[in-house]
C-alpha cells in the first residue's frame, strides 16, 4: 500500500499546476469564459505542446500511456484552474471511445489529431428523456451506402457546441433500455442533418442539443456491441470528474479560509468565532473524504468489474453529497461577497455542484451502489 | 500509487488470520458479535492469549516486549481482530499508562510496572476527568500535597471506565495551586487499595456499570510513584491524548457491524419481505456503506503517512469525528431495523450464559442499549466539538 505519486506522474502534476498558476489567474479565465468560444484556442494548444492531451493513449500516438491516477492527476489540477477546455469532452470521453473501439486507422487518423490539439471532440451519448442513464438510447443508426445514417435527439452534450467532430451511441439493434444493439458512430459537427443548439451552462462552461436528422455516420468497432468499451469511458469520466472536483473543493476551501481570517467584523476576524471555525472544519472533512474517493476510484479501474462499479459509484456519489456541502458553506462564509460573480469562490461552488450533474448525480450513484450492496469488497 | 498491500503485508494478514482462527475463543467471539456483556475474565482471557503470542503491546519499544510492527501492520492487526470478533484491548494499561511510564518514568518505575501490564497481571485505570474538568480537563482540582515521602491526595475523580476492576490508577493531580492552570499538575500512580479511596458505580443510560466515580480522602502516595517531574504531568498527559491514534477510526468495529446489520435485514421481514429490500433503508445502508469507504481510504491515507515517517497529529481528530458518527449511525439502523422490538429492555438477556425466552428476534433485545451506549462515542476521548477546535487550531490556523 503506497499513496505517494511515481516520478513520472509528480511531474505531470508538476506540469499540470505550474500551466493552471501561471496560465489560469480568474481574470484571465472570466476573459476567455465570456469568449465567443467559451475557452482559450491558445490554452489548448498549450495542452497539446505539453503533452497532456495524450495523456491516456498509447505512446504509439505520442501518448503517455496512463491509467486512472495519471488522469487523476491531471483533471485535479484543472479543478483548481477551473479549467474551461474541453478535455473531458475531448480526450477523456470520446477519444478513449475512439481508442477502445476504433480500427488502426481510425486510431492513426483521430488519436494522433487529438494528440496534436487539432481535433475536438463531445460525446453525444445522453438523451432527453433519459436523463442519466447511459443505456436509454433512442437515437437509431440505419445502414447507408458505404457508412450510416444516423436519427435522434442528444441532451447536453458538452462541449457539443464547438466540437469538430461528435462521438455518438446510437441504436443498430434492441430497443428502450438494453444493452446489446448500442454502436459508436463518428459524426462530422457541421454535417448535412446535424443540428447544434449551443448554449453556455450556469458553471460556466459550454454544451449542445444536438438532432441528427439523417446525418451521415462513420462506425466505431463493431455493430450493436460498444456498452463495455462505453461504460469504460464513462469510468475515466468519473475519474476525472471526481478529481476535478477534489481540486476545486481544495481551493474553495482554501479561499474560504483565507477569507474568514482576514474578514474583520465585531472587531475581530470572523475566523475568531467557533460558530465559523467548526463549520470550516466541516468543509475540510468532506475534503478528505473527497479525496481519499477519487483516489479509490482511480486505483480501482482494473478491479473486477462488479467491485469497480461499486467503488466508482460510492465515489462520485460522495463527491455529490461532500461536494454540495463544500460550495454552499464556501458561499455562505463568504456572506453577501459568496453571492458576487465577481467572486472567485462563487464560481468554484457552482462548478463544483454542476458536477454532480455530469455523468450520474447522488441519487442516480446511491441507486447504483443500493444495486450492489451485497458485492463484497475488501478495499486493500 | 496502488492501494493494494503488497505481497508481504499480505502475508503478514494471513498469519493474523490463522492466529485469530486457532487462538480467540469462539465463545468470547460470540459474545462480542451479538453484544453481550464480556466480563473481567473474558478480557484478561484473551489479553493473556495476546501476550503469550508477543502481540499486546503494539506500540511499545521492542526492547520493553512490544511487537516493532509498522502503521500498515498495526492497522492490518487491528482490522483483522475487530473482523473476528476479538475483545478490544483494554486500553488504559497497556496503551495509555505504559507508553507514558516508558517515556518519562524512571527505571525502577519500568521493571515495576511495565511486565504485569504486559500479561494483563494488573488493571489499570484513568483518573483525569472531574465534575467540574471536563473538556476542560486543566481545570482539575483533585490536590495532592507532599508530606514528607508521601503525597496527600484529596478530591474526586470522574467517569471512571471499569474503575470497580482497578488494581491500579493514573491520575493528574494539582501539586501547585499557584501555578498557572497547565503548570501546576503532576501525573501519580495510585493503589486503588491505599486507605482513602471509594469507589461508586455511575449507572448510565442504557442500564450498565461501565463508569465510576473516585473519592481520595488524604490518600497517602509515595512520592516514588510521580512519574516524570513534580509540575510537569501536563507534558505527560498531552503525550498521552497523542499518542498512537491508529485505531481511532474504528474501521473495523463499522466493518463488522455493517456486514452484521445486513444480515439481520436479510432476515427481518417487513410487507413479506426483507428489510433490506425496503427502499428507505436500503438507501441509508449504501449511505453508510460510501461514507465507511470513504472513511477506510483516508484512515489508511493517515496510516500511509504515519509508515512513511510522518508523525499523525491533529489527522486523528478528523479520524475520531468521522469514524464515532458513522459507528453512532449503524447502531441507529440497528434499532430500526428491530422496529417495535427495539422497545423491551430486558438487560438479564445480555448475559451469554441466559438461557431463558428472548422477546422479539434474537439480535433485537440489545440493539436500543447499544444505540445508547455509544453516544458516548463522540463524548469521550475529546468531544467531537473538542475536536473541531483542535482542528481549527492546529491545521487550519484559526
Amino acid at each position: 500500500m503506497d499513496f505517494k505519486l511515481s516520478d513520472e506522474q509528480r511531474m505531470l502534476e508538476e506540469t499540470v499546476g505550474r500551466l493552471v498558476r501561471d496560465g489560469y489567474p480568474f481574470d484571465v479565465r472570466e476573459k476567455a469564459r465570456t469568449s465567443e468560444l467559451g475557452y482559450s484556442a491558445e490554452m489548448w494548444q498549450q495542452f497539446a505542446e505539453l503533452g497532456l492531451l495524450g495523456v491516456p493513449f498509447s505512446e504509439d500516438f505520442g501518448g503517455f500511456n496512463g491509467g486512472g491516477p495519471e488522469l487523476m492527476v491531471v483533471a485535479e489540477g484543472f479543478g483548481r484552474g477551473l479549467v474551461l477546455e474541453p478535455y473531458l469532452a475531448t480526450v477523456v470521453l470520446s477519444g478513449t471511445l475512439i481508442n477502445s473501439l476504433g480500427s488502426d486507422a481510425q486510431k492513426e487518423k483521430l488519436i494522433s489529431a487529438i494528440v496534436g490539439g487539432e481535433l475536438r471532440l463531445a460525446l453525444a451519448a445522453y438523451e432527453p428523456e433519459g436523463r442519466y442513464d447511459h443505456t436509454h438510447v433512442a437515437a437509431t443508426a440505419e445502414k447507408s451506402g458505404d457508412g450510416y445514417s444516423l436519427t435522434g435527439k442528444k441532451a447536453v452534450v458538452l462541449h457539443g457546441d464547438s466540437a469538430d467532430q461528435l462521438v455518438v451511441i446510437a441504436r443498430t439493434g434492441g430497443n428502450g433500455t438494453d444493452r446489446d444493439g448500442l454502436s459508436a458512430f463518428i459524426v462530422d459537427a457541421n454535417a448535412d442533418g446535424v443540428s447544434r443548439r449551443g448554449y453556455e451552462t450556469i458553471d460556466g462552461l459550454r454544451a449542445a442539443e444536438i438532432t441528427f436528422n439523417g446525418a451521415a455516420a462513420e462506425l466505431l468497432g463493431e455493430e450493436g456491441k460498444a456498452i463495455d468499451a462505453l461504460e469504460a469511458s464513462l469510468a475515466l469520466g468519473i475519474v476525472a470528474l471526481c478529481a476535478e472536483a477534489t481540486g476545486a473543493m481544495e481551493v474553495a476551501c482554501d479561499q474560504t479560509l483565507a477569507y474568514i481570517k482576514e474578514r474583520q467584523q465585531f472587531g475581530v476576524a470572523i475566523g475568531k468565532f467557533q460558530a465559523l471555525q467548526h463549520r470550516m472544519v466541516e468543509m475540510r472533512m468532506e475534503l478528505e473524504k473527497a479525496r481519499s474517493m477519487t483516489i479509490f476510484a482511480a486505483c480501482s479501474l482494473d478491479a473486477p468489474a462488479q467491485v469497480c462499479a461499486k467503488r466508482l459509484a460510492a465515489a462520485k456519489a460522495i463527491i455529490g453529497k461532500s461536494g454540495r456541502k463544500v460550495a454552499e458553506e464556501a458561499i455562505q462564509l463568504h456572506g453577501g461577497m459568496g453571492m458576487m460573480e465577481e467572486t472567485a469562490v462563487a464560481h468554484y461552488a457552482k462548478r463544483i455542484v454542476l458536477i454532480d450533474h455530469q455523468l450520474g448525480d447522488l441519487g442516480y450513484h446511491m441507486q447504483q451502489l443500493e444495486s450492489l450492496l451485497d458485492v463484497d469488497d475488501d478495499a486493500a | 500509487m496502488d492501494i493494494n498491500f503488497t505481497p508481504e503485508e499480505l502475508a503478514f494478514r494471513d498469519e493474523v488470520r490463522v492466529f485469530l482462527d486457532t487462538k480467540l475463543p469462539k465463545e468470547i467471539a460470540s459474545k462480542v458479535k451479538n453484544g453481550q456483556h464480556l466480563s473481567k475474565d473474558d478480557s484478561v482471557r484473551w489479553q493473556k492469549i495476546l501476550n503469550e503470542q508477543g502481540w499486546m503491546a503494539l506500540h511499545w519499544p521492542k526492547e520493553h516486549g512490544g511487537t516493532g510492527w509498522s502503521p500498515i501492520q498495526k492497522h492490518i492487526f487491528e482490522e483483522e481482530c475487530a473482523e473476528y470478533g476479538a475483545p478490544s484491548v483494554l486500553p488504559f494499561g497497556v496503551n495509555m499508562v505504559a507508553p507514558v511510564i516508558i517515556k518519562f518514568g524512571t527505571e525502577e518505575q519500568k521493571q515495576k510496572y511495565l511486565p504485569p501490564i504486559l500479561n494483563s497481571d494488573v488493571w489499570w485505570c484513568q483518573g483525569y476527568s472531574e465534575p467540574g474538568a471536563g473538556s476542560d480537563l486543566a481545570g482539575l482540582k483533585t490536590k495532592a500535597v507532599r508530606e514528607g515521602d508521601h503525597y496527600v491526595v484529596t478530591g474526586q475523580k470522574t467517569w471512571t471506565t471499569l474503575g470497580q476492576h482497578a488494581d491500579w490508577i493514573f491520575c493528574l493531580v494539582r501539586t501547585d495551586p499557584s501555578a498557572k492552570k497547565q503548570e501546576g499538575i503532576s501525573f501519580l500512580l495510585i493503589d486503588m487499595k491505599t486507605p482513602g479511596i471509594t469507589v461508586r458505580p455511575l449507572i448510565t443510560l442504557d442500564g450498565e456499570h461501565e463508569v465510576n466515580e473516585v473519592f481520595f480522602d488524604e490518600v497517602k502516595v509515595p512520592v516514588e510513584n510521580l512519574v516524570g517531574e513534580e509540575n510537569k504531568g501536563w507534558t505527560c498527559a498531552k503525550y498521552l491524548l497523542t499518542f498512537e491514534r491508529t485505531g481511532i477510526a474504528g474501521v473495523g468495529q463499522s466493518k463488522a457491524a455493517l456486514k452484521h446489520l445486513k444480515e439481520v435485514a436479510r432476515k427481518v421481514q417487513q410487507n413479506g419481505k426483507p428489510l433490506i429490500e425496503d427502499p428507505l433503508f436500503r438507501n441509508r445502508l449504501a449511505d453508510v456503506e460510501m461514507e465507511l469507504m470513504a472513511l477506510e481510504m483516508t484512515n489508511l491515507r493517515t496510516v500511509a503517512a504515519a509508515q512513511a515517517g510522518g508523525v499523525p497529529g491533529a489527522e486523528s481528530s478528523f479520524l475520531k469525528i468521522m469514524g464515532t458518527e458513522l459507528r453512532q449511525e449503524i447502531t441507529d439502523l440497528f434499532r430500526r431495523a428491530a422496529g417495535p422490538y427495539a422497545q423491551p429492555f430486558l438487560p438479564e438477556t445480555f448475559d451469554a450464559d441466559y438461557d431463558g425466552e428472548l422477546v422479539g428476534p434474537d439480535f433485537a433485545n440489545t440493539v436500543s442499549a447499544k444505540y445508547f451506549n455509544m453516544r458516548k462515542l463522540s463524548i469521550f476521548g475529546g468531544s467531537n466539538e473538542i475536536q473541531k477546535n483542535i482542528i481549527a487550531k492546529m491545521i487550519l490556523g484559526l
